[in-house]
């Protein structure tokens, strides 16, 4: 017996420190899946799982596309571009229009912050959060869990500092809100005008200053600056931005001790992550992306299947 | 609540016994222990595994391969059951490309956990042979699959239980038939 996840998972916040310890758990032997040499086990057979992407990804979209395809759902893309979407249908009825073609999870990738939990009221398939505006990516913050615990083989204590466009971040909210809920410290660093207001709140602690992070920290979560960031005139320059907040070998070098890097990509070298970082002996970027594939897995399985009537009638039956 | 009956099949001197048994059959099955690869069902089918292979590297002065297979994600009733059940780790550490590879599991019962894990194996390789050995066949088969070795067989009915226990999770080696808990 294993407690649920509920219906859909649409961020971090709403989830327990235990439910998040049982999605890591459940990753760990799904990583060894994508090890064979057929890359494939029969627990989703006859699900059909959409990858709904109303915005532009490359990665995340894979991910989701091979864990579905390693568990042997059946699996539709549909992007915006090119779909009714652009004709403007509505979130709800493009789902609805899916949904009478009898599928059985949506993975949501969209512009809006709470897009996700929208749809996860109106229809009856179990969603996955993939990304929602600003406010969470929970398969990324949950993939950033896996990889920092396969490293420290804990997460309660160790501390974690975000550097970066905080502001903007889904991925940001959801490591907030996961690392916190498993006991670890976080720090966050990045120029004023891309923290939130709001932010100690969340219970983290502020680095004005990336030296100060680094000293600080067990580990560096650095986002990605989005360009049209300065076009919002939210900083000078890039070069401005990577001269003060970027993380390069020489301040590293300053630190005590070795600072794990994670990125979750795409990087923009020279401007948030120098390529001898990105690439260094530190780093764990590429770790991340394997991980992503084996927790996508776990969160589609937890998800799927146990029809409740189904299974009192199993219960009533007896026998494993 | 009172609590359930409970009968000894095997105390942990017959249960060393069985098992020092059955590897000897393994290895009379398989005519020595060339290209053998002995994989344990989890969760209490690696524990016995382990102990069966320990046996045979000592008797037979060989270093036979050992892997664990967790049938979970292969199962045919995960559409039926509640809670996702937990999912353990499978290790297959070499190539069952034309090997002889045994499983071992603890209680043969329907038979279902072991299409599963034949479905599984076959994921990982094409075997030149896949044999069975169980601590416990209690009959009740659903399906036509049958064990080449057996350590004890034993007529229980559908009330009862049959649990082994292994040292490395339960402290000891024993097997013990018990009432089942009756339904709430």
């Amino acid at each position: 017996m294993t407690q649920s996840l509920g219906k859909d998972l649409l961020g971090l916040e709403p989830l327990s420190g235990e439910q998040i310890r049982l999605i890591l758990d459940t990753a760990e032997p799904f990583k060894e899946i994508s090890e064979r040499t057929i890359k494939k086990v029969p627990t989703l057979r006859g699900a059909t799982i959409v990858n709904l992407f109303f915005e532009a990804s490359t990665r995340t979209r894979v991910s989701f596309e091979f864990a579905e395809k390693r568990l042997s759902a059946d699996t539709v893309n549909v992007a915006a571009s090119g779909s009714s979407v652009s004709k403007g249908e509505t979130l709800v009825d493009t789902a609805r229009n899916l949904e009478a073609m009898r599928i059985d999870m949506v993975v949501i990738r969209h512009g809006a912050s709470g897009a996700a939990r929208f749809l996860a009221d109106r229809i009856e398939s179990n969603v996955i959060n993939a990304g929602d505006g600003t406010h969470e990516h929970p398969t990324q913050g949950l993939l950033d869990l896996l990889t920092l615990r396969d490293h420290f083989k804990r997460l309660d204590g160790i501390k974690v500092c975000i550097v970066g466009d905080v502001l903007h971040s889904r991925v940001a909210r959801s490591n907030i809100w996961g690392l916190t809920k498993m006991g670890a410290q976080v720090g966050i660093c990045g120029p004023r005008s891309l923290l939130p207001n709001s932010i100690d709140e969340l219970g983290v602690t502020v680095f004005n200053r990336v030296e100060e992070a680094i000293e600080w920290a067990d580990a560096l979560n650095i986002l990605r600056l989005q360009l049209e960031r300065m076009q919002g005139g939210y900083i000078p320059s890039l070069r401005e931005y990577n001269r003060v907040f970027g993380v390069s070998r020489e301040r590293l070098d300053r630190a005590k001790r070795d600072i794990l890097i994670i990125h979750p990509g795409p990087m923009n070298r020279g401007v948030e992550i120098d390529s001898d970082v990105a690439d260094g002996p530190f780093s764990v970027i590429l770790d991340q992306v394997t991980n992503g594939v084996a927790i996508r897995m776990a969160v589609l399985y937890l998800l799927s299947g146990g029809k409740p009537e189904l299974a009192e009638a199993a219960k009533r039956g007896g026998g494993v | 609540m009172a609590s359930p009956k409970q009968s000894t099949v095997l105390d942990a001197r017959a249960f060393d016994r069985t098992l020092r048994r059955m590897a000897d059959e393994i290895v009379e099955l398989n005519n020595g222990t060339e290209g053998l690869v002995i994989v344990g069902i989890q969760r209490r089918g690696v524990q016995l595994a382990a102990q069966i292979v320990s046996t045979i590297n000592e008797r037979e002065n060989a270093q036979v391969a050992r892997g664990a297979l967790d049938i979970t994600l292969y199962r045919d009733d995960l559409q039926t059951v509640g809670p996702r059940p937990v999912v353990g780790q499978t290790q297959i550490p070499v190539d069952i490309d034309g090997q002889n590879v045994l499983i071992v599991d603890d209680v043969l019962y329907t038979g279902r956990t072991i299409r599963a894990a034949l479905d599984e194996l076959a994921d990982f390789g094409r075997p030149k042979r896949i044999a069975l050995a169980v601590l416990i066949d209690r009959g009740g088969r659903e399906l036509p699959i049958q064990p080449d070795i057996v350590g004890k067989k034993v007529t229980v009915d559908s009330t009862q239980r049959v649990d082994v226990l292994v040292e490395e999770l339960d402290g000891k080696n024993a097997v013990v038939i018990a009432d089942r808990e009756p339904s709430p």
